[in-house]
């Protein structure tokens, strides 16, 4: 077999079986990262000479029994928010272009402890900003399966990066959909895992309560091992919680497993190709012994609203202290502070981000709070009855993860909006706090992977990865990849 | 000309004693090299989180309790957004929506009688780094050391009247908060803030004037020389027709005047919401009552005790109760002695008089040097006049009292023949006078013992000079 035809805890039991060295992994991934990023450009930034060092250290680390994990050795990637101590971690904007920080992410240091080789940075929208990783400072991503389309996004470089196999998992962030909506467009198993699940003590905050780190995997098994890996409460993150990890998915059968089926979630504005192999997913669970069941979410027409305003006007605060006194993007000359404050914003942030700032700074200001920020959350807590309610008859939902499949890069850049209503399937889970795991479910007639997207209660990851590996024992999809040109 | 009286308010910003800062595990130890006292969370670097002190909560819970507020039970931080290069994240974490602490009190004493002055609310916020301007190179530095910080901000209601008033509240409640040991509210140091809210009005009426903040005041005396000097120009703005603007106004007490630092116009929108990096935080009843067991001490419980136990008066008791380090030396030192009266003598007497320009926190005065004094003058070792000297040296920080004594000569005259000898001679010397004594003159008995104590260099034990001075006189008639 192949190497890139392995998935993850493949190639780590290999590593630990000595079938293959950790360093002549890396090397396979960075000679594969020298023939596919001059088109789909996944990354900001290779960490070629740190990956190789890692590489023989975590070696060492195995043979002294230091790494007994069954990731240990395994090349992965990490998206440019999470925070690489002594590497630089941009957020893909110019305005962090030169920063580097001095402490690593929590989810790093938890992903060293278990033998993790990263090999670099991966691209994403500016800021995670955007649905097409177009927002980029440092240039766009291709999508693997057709470089004239766009990946997704944000995390689009993470999702490139494993379709692509330039690596085998990576980490990616999810405010509205921004691990499932790339994973749905590069055919890649993506999990955003409950709200708190995971410390994100580390991540560039976007919207501190709707942010969580997850994994962009080869398939659900891999999907589990990251999320295994990365759990858990954090001193340093009071909004994370102690929760059991997911077992690891084994076996296909689901008998009384009941999986709703949402109807406002297959209405107009879903594209068909995509409803048909979305359905058709739902039909494989029934083969394994789910029940499909309907049930109604009418109060996903609001979901869109509600989460941009929520979303923006915490991201309008957290990105504030990006001012050019400490660190970042400062302008050579300028007047005085404010003209510091000004120049070092206007010059450092691109056009989505500063969209986003002001229509999250109006939502806030005086005389608008009531109409805008509050009403959010009105909106914020009915969908997280609605999805309660949803519960009472399921056990988790299916849906689409996106209206369409992957469409040309470009077409949106011009029109915000469009670009926003193509979160819709995705934003509520965020805004419930609930995990979200999408899985490629087949191709459209263009050869574009579709995704499906499983909702489940909080902390059901477990239900949701066990539904998605049963999937994946009968169906070939995720383990298709563009292979070599 | 119409009266006129003054309403104030007042918003004091206490920093909390704790060991490490509000959110972060960072010293809050004043002072250090700048930017020494810094990690990455109070720093504001990209990817931080806050973690509730949990001190800061229980300070603020004490606070609440000790000032009769009700505390909020579900409690939760709000983000204050603004620009500026002293706060890191430009937002302060602090509360809006529901401070810890609401609807208490504080009871005060002045001239007019006793009254209870409001507390609206106490809430808890972290506090903002230092900036310093360097005029020779023309820049501006950023020390972050007090960043985070923890704060409360202790809002009074509009109810003081006068700067009697004020300095009565400002006095009680910052005996209150040293007793609780939640702050050592050193003025000169920033750690107790005071902005005066004050508008005036027509005696007699019940409508609010127009009230400008007072900002920049660093003592009590600046605060009264303010109140007067905010009063004085409000009066006359209304007295010549013109209009009292909402302002926020920087006092400058070297000039006795205040300026205008910004109006209501101007004045910054900074967006409020709710603070997503901390989960609300429930006040438990039992956490409360766990507080309230361990409340300390208060002053008036202190004072009651001294009166009981040691025997003081209520004036004595309550002066040296007023102020928690006096009262902390004042029982270090009869623990050493046992001597309460007089160690409550020297302590409202000599170190009060010297204490005049110093504030009692940076008092130096050991209460073991202290009590040594006192137990020298009991045993007749030390004479007023020689202690009061070893005084001096014990009230600058000085703690070898005996070395002091030794080195000094100034221990009394112990041998009795040395006394025999002198008096013997001032009787010839003032025989005069020892007759007129032997006749009746009692005062001139003061001449003789001062004649005596002056011939043995001032190192006499005055009991002593009396008594041999008494045996003397009757033998020879």
């Amino acid at each position: 077999m192949e190497l890139f035809d392995l998935a993850a805890l493949e190639l780590g039991a290999k590593i630990r079986a000595r079938e293959i060295g950790v360093e002549e992994a890396v090397r396979a991934c960075l000679a594969r990262m020298e023939e596919k990023e001059p088109q789909v450009h996944a990354f900001i930034r290779v960490t070629r000479e740190q990956a190789l060092r890692r590489a023989r250290e975590v070696q060492r680390g195995i043979d002294e029994g230091v790494y007994t994990g069954p990731l240990a050795g395994v090349p992965m990637a990490v998206k440019d928010l999470i925070s690489t101590r002594d590497v630089e971690t941009t957020c893909a904007s110019r305005m962090l272009e030169h920063y580097v920080p001095v402490f690593d992410a929590t989810v790093m240091q938890k992903l060293q402890e278990a033998g993790a080789v990263c090999l670099g940075k991966t691209n994403m929208d500016e800021f995670a900003m955007g649905s097409t990783t177009e927002s980029s400072y440092f240039g766009v991503t291709h999508n693997p399966w057709n470089l004239s389309r766009v990946p997704g996004g944000s995390s689009g470089g993470s999702a490139a990066a494993v379709a692509a196999r330039e690596v085998f998992y990576a980490l990616g962030s999810d405010t509205g959909g921004s691990i499932r909506q790339p994973a749905s467009f590069c055919g890649v198993t993506g999990l955003k895992p409950t709200y708190g699940a995971v410390s994100r003590y580390g991540l560039l905050a976007y919207a501190s309560s709707l942010d969580q780190i997850g994994p962009l995997a080869i398939d659900a098994r891999d999907a589990a091992a990251v999320t295994r890996v990365i759990m858990g409460r954090d001193a340093l993150d009071a909004t994370s919680v102690d929760a059991p990890l997911p077992g690891m998915p084994e076996g296909d059968a689901l008998s009384g497993l009941r999986v709703g089926v949402p109807e406002d979630y297959f209405g107009e504005g879903l594209d068909e190709q995509v409803r048909e192999r979305v359905m058709g997913a739902a039909r494989e669970l029934q083969a394994r012994g789910a029940q499909l069941v309907p049930v109604r979410m009418p109060e996903l027409a609001y979901a869109i609203p509600a989460y941009y305003v929520l979303a923006c006007a915490e991201a309008s605060s957290n990105l504030s202290r990006y001012d050019g006194v400490k660190y970042g993007y400062r302008p050579k000359h300028f007047e005085d502070l404010h003209d510091l404050y000004l120049r070092s914003r206007s010059e450092g942030f691109g056009p989505e981000v500063k969209r986003r700032i002001m229509l999250g700074a109006f939502a806030l200001s005086s005389g608008y709070y009531g109409a805008y920020y509050n009403k959010a959350l009105q909106v914020k807590a009915l969908i997280k009855r609605a999805f309660d309610r949803c519960f009472e008859q399921a056990d988790l939902l299916i849906t689409p993860a996106a209206p369409t499949t992957a469409y040309p890069l470009g077409s949106n850049t011009d029109d915000p909006i469009k670009m926003y209503l193509g979160d819709i399937y995705t934003v509520s889970v965020n805004m419930a706090g609930l995990p979200g795991l999408c899985f490629p479910c087949g191709f459209d007639e263009q050869g574009l992977p579709v995704g499906a997207q499983l909702i489940g209660p909080a902390f059901s990851e477990e239900r949701l990865l066990r539904a998605a590996h049963a999937y994946q024992l009968h169906t070939p999809y995720h383990r298709q990849h563009p292979g070599e040109e | 000309m119409a009266t006129y009286e003054m309403v104030i308010g007042l918003e004091v910003h206490v920093e909390l004693a704790t060991r490490t800062k509000i959110f972060c595990g960072c010293t809050t130890r004043f002072g250090g090299a700048p930017n020494t006292h810094t990690c990455p969370i109070c720093t504001g670097m990209p990817g931080t989180l806050p973690v509730v002190n949990r001190k800061v909560i229980e300070f603020a819970i004490a606070t609440g309790l000790a000032t009769n507020c009700e505390i909020t039970r579900r409690n939760k931080f709000d983000r204050k957004n603004y620009f500026y290069p002293d706060l890191p994240k430009a937002y302060q974490i602090s509360q809006l929506y529901l401070p810890i602490c609401r609807n208490g009190h504080v009871d005060i004493e002045t001239a007019a009688g006793r009254k209870a002055v409001g507390i609206h609310e106490i809430h808890m916020e972290e506090d903002a780094g230092k900036l310093m301007h360097d005029p020779w190179l023309d820049q501006t530095m950023v020390d972050y050391n007090r960043c985070g910080v923890p704060l409360l901000e202790i809002v009074s209601e509009p109810d003081m009247r006068s700067a009697e008033e004020v300095i009565a509240y400002l006095t009680r409640l910052r005996q209150t908060l040293q007793y609780l040991g939640v702050s050592d509210c050193k003025m000169q140091e920033g750690s107790l803030r005071a902005d005066v809210n004050l508008s005036v009005r027509p005696a007699g009426s019940s409508k609010l004037g127009t009230r400008t903040e007072m900002k920049n005041l660093n003592s009590f005396k600046a605060i009264a020389r303010a109140i007067a000097g905010e009063y004085r120009r409000q009066v006359e703005l209304i007295e010549d027709g013109k209009p009292v603007l909402q302002q926020t106004r920087r006092w400058d007490d070297n000039k006795d005047t205040s300026f205008a630092m910004r109006s209501k116009e101007d004045a910054q929108d900074y967006r409020y919401f709710p603070e997503p990096d901390l989960p609300p935080m429930e006040i438990s009843d039992a956490w409360i009552e766990q507080i309230q067991a361990r409340q300390p001490e208060m002053a008036d419980a202190r004072a009651a005790r001294y009166q009981r136990d040691f025997g003081l008066t209520a004036y004595d008791a309550r002066l040296l109760t007023e102020e928690k380090p006096v009262a902390d030396l004042f029982e270090a030192t009869v623990e050493g002695c046992g001597r309460p009266r007089e160690t409550a003598g020297w302590i409202m007497g000599e170190m009060m008089a010297r204490m005049k320009e110093k504030q009692p926190e940076q008092l130096m005065l050991e209460p073991q040097a202290l009590a040594r004094i006192v137990t020298l003058v009991a045993e007749g070792k030390l004479n007023r006049q020689s202690a009061r000297e070893v005084f001096f040296y014990a009230f600058d920080g000085g703690t070898d009292v005996d070395g002091y004594v030794a080195a000094h000569g100034l221990q009394t005259v112990a041998d009795d023949s040395a006394y025999e000898t002198v008096i013997a001679d001032v009787l010839e010397r003032c025989a005069a006078d020892v007759r007129a004594y032997r006749e009746g003159n009692a005062k001139v008995f003061g001449f003789l013992v001062g004649q005596t104590m002056k011939a043995l260099g001032g190192k006499a034990d005055p009991k002593k000079v009396n008594a041999l001075l008494r045996r003397k006189l009757g033998e020879a008639t």
